[in-house]
């Protein structure tokens, strides 16, 4: 599983041998390739005015193209916003909650994330062919893309340990702009032009995964929630600047704690674990029907919905598991 | 049988509902009960069951080059696809089934053939399981306020109310045979649930027949008798679960609803629940959009918008909920009618005791409040979910509605309920399946004529035999959530309400957990007390004896064991697994290989004998929910699929497998 930025083919169909070589030496004898851009075809043709574009096939000939629109950046952001407004609307009636959580098409966008990350899970694990994935500027859609691709496929990446080393890798190095990206959150009218909740979207995609496979994850709904609060403001310093560069020149890890290492520590750990955890060695294949995705209330109606009653029935699963 | 054409015919295909790539060749066989389908295969013939009673819909399809498709649509939401190479025998099955799935006499009715090799006494006290009087006595009556009467001893008041009925103390034979007159299908008020803490009750009745000015002293006297058994409160609440517009056209119709001005001191509420008609069609449209091939999240939940399925449910609830605050929190009692008493009546009086008592929230307790405010109040079974080829304007979804209630309620309050989602599913399919008595026909009445309690077998003894599959691992009688009133939020809470994909989508397994945390934990649960009672007999033993080492080793390996065993029991439920077709893009699928891993399919086979003394349904699609695993599960869009695609890599798995 590769990622990578778009190619800058240009309008003039710009050609560049060293790239074809790299993409070609990852492909043995024979051997096929796909890669999944994460725009539609129409956005990645018209990249090319702006100096970007796509693998052209003469090119590269043994890489096939799939391309899988995931919505990115402002889209986002609104879809973002527009779901929490309906969430802590208490007028709503009952029609007009369904047509807002619709309108938002947030569930929409969750749904085509796991399904291009399990389309890229199949391209490995069923047709064992590598698989580039990247979209633009390959910080946003593509990481989420190839993180889900990974908890799909990899038991090691569903522990706690595999799951911190899961995002570092593929969030945090892999420069996904934290300080862009998660700014302001969903009900700031300051919206930034780069604000997105791709990280959420990911987190979201995670819950849902968890909630299909109760037993495969070792972690557990708190610790999404608590990943969730850090992105965006923190006592630690693991979500800030926007890439490895910057967080060097800022000297984070000389000024500032990481949240692994809280996360990490025994009394703290007890809270995210998953109490039905049962090392799973297949490969996890979520359903991606709607009736498949539903809304994350733990996230969502955080403070809204009465957490009493759920609280007791976690606290009941531990008891039983623990054997009192 | 003479209505079985063709009893067997070859080389049917069943086809999975959405894709046609995922077809598997049988032979199809269709019995006095039951339509059946076995799959060819030297190993697994897998048989599908279903009931005759359970058939909704058939639909002829047109003829292909691959067939003559078939599509069958059940009752309990499954749907079955069938392409059967003759046109002529796929008309002869389709004419044979038509006849069988609309029975014209009860007797063709399976609960009359059923045969779960029980003696009459054991039938007996089948019977008795559930004892209404037992239950009335818990509640508290009769007391000083509330008494029996038997005024209806031969239904000679109210043919759909039941022989005993209970009414409060001031009302008279004659006051009571006076309102009865006054009320639609003479459905007089009558005692539905009694709070001993406060004296507030929960009457239920029909309208009144009261046009735009019409009155009857005896119903005036019977609402004050009411107000009177409850020295708590000054008035009581009479609320008409109609739509107002609904209520106020019925007077045109000479019935309609209590005039406040008449009736002196009750307050009167309208909490517009739509009728059965609109509930048919709701319903109908949510299957609808169960039904639609790959639809996107927006297909989906506009499709569960425009059917208003979920907007009915928070309806219900809320007039349970409104109800259980005026008992509870108000101390007031409350008058509950619709139009005919029977339908919207039920569904808000259940919900609103299930609130209320603790008890209604265990598993006997669930029985004995079906059996009370739907069975002997006289829902009308036959006519609503069509155990008799009838009207179909009578067809509705009502009893499912407050099935459902109950479900949504226990996904917010998952320690409340003694039971699991599989005893409402169980209980939903056996009201349409008829193969026991416990819900045939309109009435005690007819119930007591035609003597199903001679001639046929309760449901409730079936289930209560099978009760460890039904349990809630999270369930304890002492919990806080298990105390007392439920309290659940009217407003906001729109999002609270799930689509029930559990039921609504039950056959599809590729759509749910392929991992059952019910099943583990019940069986967690009951490994720790199987450890604990072992810990004690080694205890005693270890006080007897003088070596204290060989105990700690037994004990030691009793906790190894358990960890395998429970490490198996998720790890055989991890085989379930198969990607969907999440793109039409890879042609190079590796198509599914022949079953390695379904040695443990031949469990789910069940034999004709005994099939019949368990559930059928229980056979019909290895369900997941029985807590076997399911490896043959089947994703929406990909059909089937076997574990032994992903376990064949790792060599642990077959030490798994093996048991």
């Amino acid at each position: 599983l590769l990622r990578s930025s778009q190619p800058l083919t240009g309008p003039n169909r710009r050609r560049c041998r060293e790239d074809e070589k790299l993409l070609g030496t990852i492909l043995d004898e024979g051997e096929r390739g796909f890669v999944i851009d994460t725009r539609s075809a129409q956005a990645a043709k018209q990249a090319r005015m702006s100096g970007g574009g796509t693998e052209p096939k003469s090119c590269y000939p043994r890489w096939r193209r799939l391309h899988r629109a995931l919505d990115r950046g402002r889209p986002l952001q609104e879809s973002f916003s527009r779901l929490v407004e309906a969430c802590s609307d208490p007028s709503l009636s009952m029609d007009r909650w369904l047509s807002r959580l619709d309108s938002s098409r947030w569930l929409g966008h969750v749904k085509a994330a796991l399904s291009t990350a399990c389309l890229a899970a199949q391209c490995l694990d069923r047709e064992e062919a590598n698989v580039l994935v990247h979209g633009a500027e390959g910080t946003d859609t593509t990481l989420l893309v190839t993180a889900l691709a990974q908890l799909i496929l990899d038991p090691s990446c569903r522990t706690l340990e595999g799951f911190q080393g899961l995002l570092e890798r593929e969030w945090i190095q892999a420069g996904h702009p934290f300080q862009l990206r998660c700014a302001r959150s969903a009900s700031s009218h300051a919206r930034g032009k780069q604000e997105a909740p791709l990280f959420l979207l990911f987190l979201d995609c995670v819950w849902q995964l968890s909630r299909q496979f109760p037993f495969s994850l070792e972690f557990g709904e708190q610790l999404l929630l608590a990943l969730f609060d850090n992105a965006y403001a923190s006592a630690y310093g693991t979500f800030l600047c926007n890439n490895e560069k910057e967080r060097s020149l800022c000297k984070v890890k000389e000024s500032t704690h990481s949240l692994w290492a809280w996360l990490n520590q025994p009394e703290e750990k007890q809270k995210f674990l998953n109490p039905l955890y049962s090392h799973n060695p297949l490969v996890i294949w979520p359903s991606v029907e709607p009736q498949s995705i539903q809304l994350w209330q733990g996230l969502f109606l955080r403070w809204i919905r009465p957490s009493q009653p759920l609280e007791e029935a976690w606290a009941e699963i531990q008891r039983l598991v623990e054997g009192n | 049988m003479e209505h079985i054409r063709m009893p067997k015919v070859e080389n049917v295909r069943l086809l999975d509902r959405l894709s046609s790539r995922r077809a598997v060749v049988g032979t199809l066989y269709l019995t006095a009960t039951h339509v059946i389908f076995v799959e060819n295969g030297s190993e697994t013939r897998k048989e599908t069951w279903v009931l005759h009673s359970q058939i909704s819909s058939i639909e002829k399809q047109a003829t292909t080059a691959t067939g003559c498709p078939l599509l069958i649509r059940c009752k309990n939401f499954q749907v079955i696809q069938l392409v059967i190479p003759q046109e002529r025998d796929c008309h002869d099955v389709y004419i044979s089934l038509i006849r069988l799935a609309r029975p014209v006499k009860y007797e063709e009715l399976y609960c009359f053939s059923f045969n779960p090799k029980l003696d009459k006494e054991e039938r007996e006290q089948g019977w008795k399981l559930v004892d209404l009087s037992e239950e009335y006595n818990r509640m508290g009556v009769p007391n000083n306020y509330w008494q029996i009467s038997d005024v209806n001893r031969d239904y000679g008041v109210c043919d759909s109310y039941p022989t005993e009925v209970y009414v409060p103390k001031s009302a008279t034979a004659h006051i009571i045979v006076g309102s009865s007159k006054f009320r639609s299908r003479r459905r007089f008020p009558a005692l539905s649930y009694y709070c001993k803490g406060n004296n507030a009750s929960i009457c239920r009745s029909s309208q009144p027949l009261s046009g735009f000015s019409a009155r009857c002293l005896e119903d005036e006297q019977m609402l004050q008798a009411i107000r009177k058994a409850n020295p708590g409160s000054d008035f009581i609440y009479v609320v008409d679960t109609r739509p107002k517009l609904n209520a106020m056209a019925n007077r045109a119709a000479g019935k309609g609803y209590e005039n406040e001005d008449n009736y002196s001191n009750i307050k009167f509420q309208f909490i517009g629940i739509e009728n059965i008609h609109v509930m048919r069609n709701s319903l109908q449209k949510m299957l609808e959009v169960c039904e639609l091939k790959s639809p996107s999240m927006s297909d989906f939940l506009w499709g569960l918008e425009n059917s208003g399925w979920l907007k009915h449910i928070k309806a219900i609830m809320d007039a349970g909920i409104f109800i259980a605050k005026a008992v509870a929190e108000e101390g007031v009692s409350v008058l509950v009618h619709c139009s005919d008493g029977w339908d919207r009546t039920a569904q808000v009086c259940s919900v609103a005791s299930l609130l209320l008592d603790p008890y209604y929230r265990t598993m006997k307790g669930f029985m004995v409040l079906i059996e009370k405010d739907w069975v002997s109040f006289g829902h009308k079974f036959n006519h609503r979910y069509g155990n008799l080829d009838g009207d179909p304007k009578e067809i509705s979804p009502v009893i499912d509605q407050f099935i459902e209630c109950v479900w949504q309620l226990m996904e917010q309050f998952p320690c409340a309920f003694e039971f699991n989602e599989r005893f409402l599913i169980h209980i939903q399919h056996h009201i349409y399946s008829c193969q026991f008595g416990n819900f045939l026909c309109n009435s005690q009445k007819e119930r007591r004529e035609l003597k199903i309690k001679e001639r046929t077998y309760s449901l409730w003894a079936h289930l209560w035999k099978n009760r460890a599959d039904y349990l809630n691992p999270l369930y304890r009688s002492d919990h806080s959530q298990t105390q007392g009133t439920l309290h659940p939020q009217i407003a906001p809470c729109n999002f609270l309400y799930k689509f029930w994909s559990g039921m609504y989508n039950r056959f599809e397994k590729g759509l749910h957990p392929r991992q059952s945390v019910t099943d583990y934990l019940m069986a967690v649960k009951e490994e720790t007390q199987q450890l604990e009672e072992e810990l004690e007999v080694l205890q005693e033993r270890l006080a007897n004896l003088q070596k204290s080492q060989s105990g700690d080793n037994k004990v030691k390996s009793k906790q190894q064991d358990r960890s395998k065993q429970t490490g198996m029991y998720t790890s055989n439920n991890s085989l379930a697994n198969t990607p969907q077709e999440y793109s039409n893009d890879l042609k190079s699928f590796p198509s599914r290989s022949p079953s390695q891993g379904d040695e443990e399919d031949s469990a789910l086979i069940l034999t004709q004998d005994n099939l019949k003394s368990s559930d059928p349904d229980l056979s019909a699609n290895s369900d997941q929910e029985s807590g076997v695993e399911d490896l043959s599960c089947r994703s929406p869009s990909g059909g089937g699929c076997l574990p032994s695609e992903d376990s064949g890599k790792d060599s642990d798995e077959a030490v798994f497998l093996a048991g």
